[in-house]
């Protein structure tokens, strides 16, 4: 049923790893982590188009856990490539070693003279033995399955994002002293974000766009029942009910689920059963990180009306 | 939801189904979305690879193609409802040809209900407003989601009196059948019966939830009802002919003076990433200045190490010129919203001012500048500025004359050659005195003065507006209907 576009012909062919958008969810789910339709389709799309995926999203909605899940789920080896402000090539892509360049030449020189040829010296130590692979030029070298992931990329200035289209579009690096490396297969990439700043149209073009957001009342519930064992269906219940209320309010940092989570330990380990709102207003500052939002949550809860 | 294979199914093949994506993305173009030709074709074969029953991963594998900003997504979603409308089993207007789930549960309902109370009446066409209230109340409160579906089906079909041909928009239908149902007295029942039967008094957090899941489901049932009321509509006079009337702008293509109040959430939420990404881009803009003029000191002192030769022409750091600017924004009713957003704007980039301040006035003026020092929190110095700030003299209508009257009396002397003026409002006088002198003075002192005004050109200088008579003085008057042409006007200014 595949027809290879032109844009792939060029390209390794790599096998499919996933049968069915239900395969993927249901392994995620295996892996623990509950994704809803969307997030699964676009995993098994991203899979069978081989593109990358730009995943958005506000900050703690298991955006990362994502990628690393995926790469649990298809047996390959997570390489993570953080991002931050200053990022450039040599910590990217790739670097020249060059102590071991400097050893090299010493050593020539050490035997007897013109014993070698410039040319050929040079041949030598610009060659794979010198170079020292960085995150992204590892994951297309590998040969074991990998997955990349590129985290929170709108870290990066804009002009930095350059670095990324190359390998995002034709899974290739070009190394002006050794030439083009292109990829022996094509390994799965997630590039995060959490939307501080418009990304570049030509990065976006080349993703697969998911935007993730906090989860339903329902997913919320089914993920602390699945990550807090021990729970109780009905405190789980309460928690996500409370949780989706905080995030109504006008704050100005919601909660995001890893926090639900931390909530949802913090009442196991204390024996609460069910919270009243002297509990809930306790434990605020698990799921609040601001002063602000904890006097504005800690009013808004205990309304009398 | 159903899998059957769609009786369209012979729409698998390539011919079609690239004339339908080609249709639909000229569409989302028609709506303002771009949509780039390497995404096109990432689309098509996108969905080659999902099942076509499947309306949802469909739905998903165009979103992840096409669509690659999320406040873009409400627009997409519409645009696919409507183009894809009819196309898909579950989506067909059954009336009576009962073979789908929804109509089952429906029967089933009845069914319920006839034995219920005895009365053996079919349709909902033979009962009561109270006992449709009742079953709407019943589903609400169980968060049956096939029932309520069924229920605004079936609300739709009795309480909208939709007429073919009549060329009414889906917001008439939607308004008619809302009244007829009254949801808001349902939630206080909802309540009522919800305090009834808990064992004992509900705590107000408990009742807290409550409502809010409650809220929940009943926005979820709007939802249903306006989607009803759009298929119901495309199928009468097709989906080209509806596309047009049921587009839904982009935010930063939402009028300011027309928002609705999803609109303006919506607006409130795409303001802060388009913030980031104007300071950003004005803070670069900073940087890459060319080099300052010669600086003819240092070079000569330079060159005594290259023995009096000026090898190396030395250059004066470029002069890092931040405006000071003065906001004075008409904050009555027809352009309140307007001028929201715009001190907002204002006040997120504010570091790239030497210093912002701000007056609001109706027919009184008062200075805002304080709320929005006090507090980090823009949102609350809004509110604030809505609430405290003195701003009526009269009669609480517009008078810009005498409000720049009293601004120049009192801070006119502030204005210098440093200072950026903006005058926000749609000019509208009320008949009153122009006083336009105070403009031209400003004029005179100030560096730049400027006027946006948030009405369509062509209403300009129409009935009680003189914004020409103001506009004489200034710098340029800019119309600011929406967020994309406020953002290229600030954009301008810093």
């Amino acid at each position: 049923m595949t027809t290879t576009s032109d844009a792939s012909t060029d390209l390794p062919s790599t096998e499919p790893r996933f049968e069915s958008v239900q395969q993927v969810r249901d392994a995620l789910r295996d892996a623990q982590y509950l994704a809803d339709d969307g997030i699964a389709g676009i995993a098994y799309l991203a899979d069978r188009l081989q593109k990358p995926i730009l995943v958005e999203g506000p900050a703690g909605t298991g955006k990362t856990q994502l990628a690393k899940s995926v790469a649990e789920i298809t047996d390959a080896r997570l390489i993570r490539l953080q991002c931050y402000e200053g990022l450039d090539e040599s910590k990217a892509l790739y670097e020249w070693n060059y102590k071991k360049q400097l050893l090299r030449i010493q050593t020539e020189r050490g035997g007897d003279e013109k014993s070698e040829d410039w040319t050929d010296l040079k041949d030598d130590i610009f060659s794979d033995e010198f170079l020292l692979t960085r995150p992204l030029l590892e994951a297309i070298t590998a040969d074991d399955p990998v997955v990349l992931l590129i985290d929170e990329v709108d870290r990066v200035e804009v002009e930095t994002e350059a670095l990324l289209l190359e390998i995002l579009s034709d899974y290739q690096v070009s190394i002006p002293e050794l030439g083009t490396i292109t990829a022996k297969q094509i390994p799965l990439v997630f590039l995060t974000s959490n939307n501080t700043r418009e990304l570049s149209e030509a990065l976006k073009r080349r993703c697969l766009y998911l935007h993730v957001d906090y989860p339903e009342l329902d997913r919320e519930k089914e993920i602390v029942l699945a990550k807090t064992p021990g729970i109780t269906e009905n405190l789980a219940d309460q928690i996500a009910r409370i949780v989706r209320s905080i995030r109504n309010l006008d704050l100005k940092k919601a909660p995001s689920v890893s926090e639900t989570l931390d909530w949802a330990r913090t009442l196991m380990l204390l024996n609460i059963e069910t919270i009243d709102e002297q509990t809930a207003k306790d434990t605020l500052s698990i799921l609040l990180k601001y002063q602000t939002d904890i006097a504005k949550a800690t009013k808004e809860l205990s309304v009398d009306d | 939801m159903s899998n059957t294979v769609t009786p369209g199914s012979h729409e698998r093949k390539q011919g079609d189904m690239l004339d339908l994506l080609s249709g639909f993305v000229v569409e989302l173009r028609n709506a303002g979305l771009p949509v780039s030709l390497t995404e096109n074709l990432d689309a098509m074969e996108a969905v080659q690879h999902v099942p076509l029953e499947d309306r949802e991963a469909f739905k998903y594998a165009l979103g992840a193609t096409l669509i690659k900003n999320h406040a873009h997504w409400r627009s997409f979603e519409t645009v696919f409802e409507v183009y894809f409308s009819l196309r898909g089993p579950e989506y067909k207007i059954a009336e009576g040809d009962g073979d789908t789930d929804i109509d089952d549960l429906w029967r089933e309902m009845q069914e319920a209900q006839e034995q219920g109370d005895g009365n053996g009446q079919g349709g909902m066409d033979g009962m009561t407003p109270e006992e449709i209230a009742q079953m709407l109340m019943q589903a609400l409160m169980n968060g049956d989601q096939g029932m309520m579906r069924a229920m605004a089906k079936q609300s739709v079909q009795r309480f909208a009196g939709m007429e073919p041909g009549r060329p009414v928009g889906g917001t008439y239908y939607l308004y008619r059948t809302l009244r007829n149902l009254d949801l808001d007295n349902m939630l206080d029942k909802m309540m009522e019966q919800s305090r009834e039967d808990a064992p004992g008094d509900l705590t107000s957090l408990e009742e807290r939830l409550e409502k809010e899941e409650y809220e929940d489901r009943i926005e979820k049932f709007k939802g249903e009802i306006e989607a009803e009321i759009r298929r119901r509509l495309v199928a009468d006079r097709g989906a080209e002919a509806m596309a047009k009337t049921l587009r839904k702008p982009l935010p930063e293509d939402v009028e300011f003076m027309h928002a609705s109040r999803d609109e303006m959430s919506a607006l409130k939420k795409s303001l802060g990433p388009l913030t980031r990404k104007l300071a950003a881009r004005l803070a670069r803009k900073r940087k890459h200045k060319r080099k300052g003029p010669l600086d003819f000191r240092s070079t000569v002192r330079n060159s005594l190490s290259y023995g009096g030769v000026p090898a190396e022409p030395k250059f004066k750091a470029p002069k890092i010129s931040k405006p000071e600017l003065i906001v004075i924004a008409d904050i009555s009713g027809s352009v309140a919203a307007f001028a929201r957003f715009t001190l907002m704007l204002v006040y997120a980039i504010q570091n790239q001012f030497s210093k912002v301040r701000s007056f609001v006035f109706i027919d009184g003026i008062d200075e805002v500048t304080d709320f929005f020092k006090s507090t980090e929190d823009i949102q609350e110095a809004i509110h604030r500025v809505n609430t405290e700030a003195d701003v009526v003299w009269v009669d609480g209508h517009s008078d810009y004359g005498h409000a720049f009257e009293v601004w120049w009396e009192k801070y006119g002397k502030d204005v210098g050659p440093k200072s950026t003026v903006l005058l926000l409002g749609d000019a509208r006088n009320n008949y009153h005195a122009s006083q336009a002198w105070v403009v031209k003075e400003i004029q005179k002192k100030a560096r730049h003065v400027y006027w946006l005004n948030p009405e369509p050109k062509s209403y300009w200088n129409t009935g009680d507006s003189i914004v020409g008579e103001y506009g004489h003085f200034t710098d340029g008057v800019y119309e600011c209907r929406n967020l994309r042409q406020l953002e290229s006007f600030v954009d301008l200014l810093a």
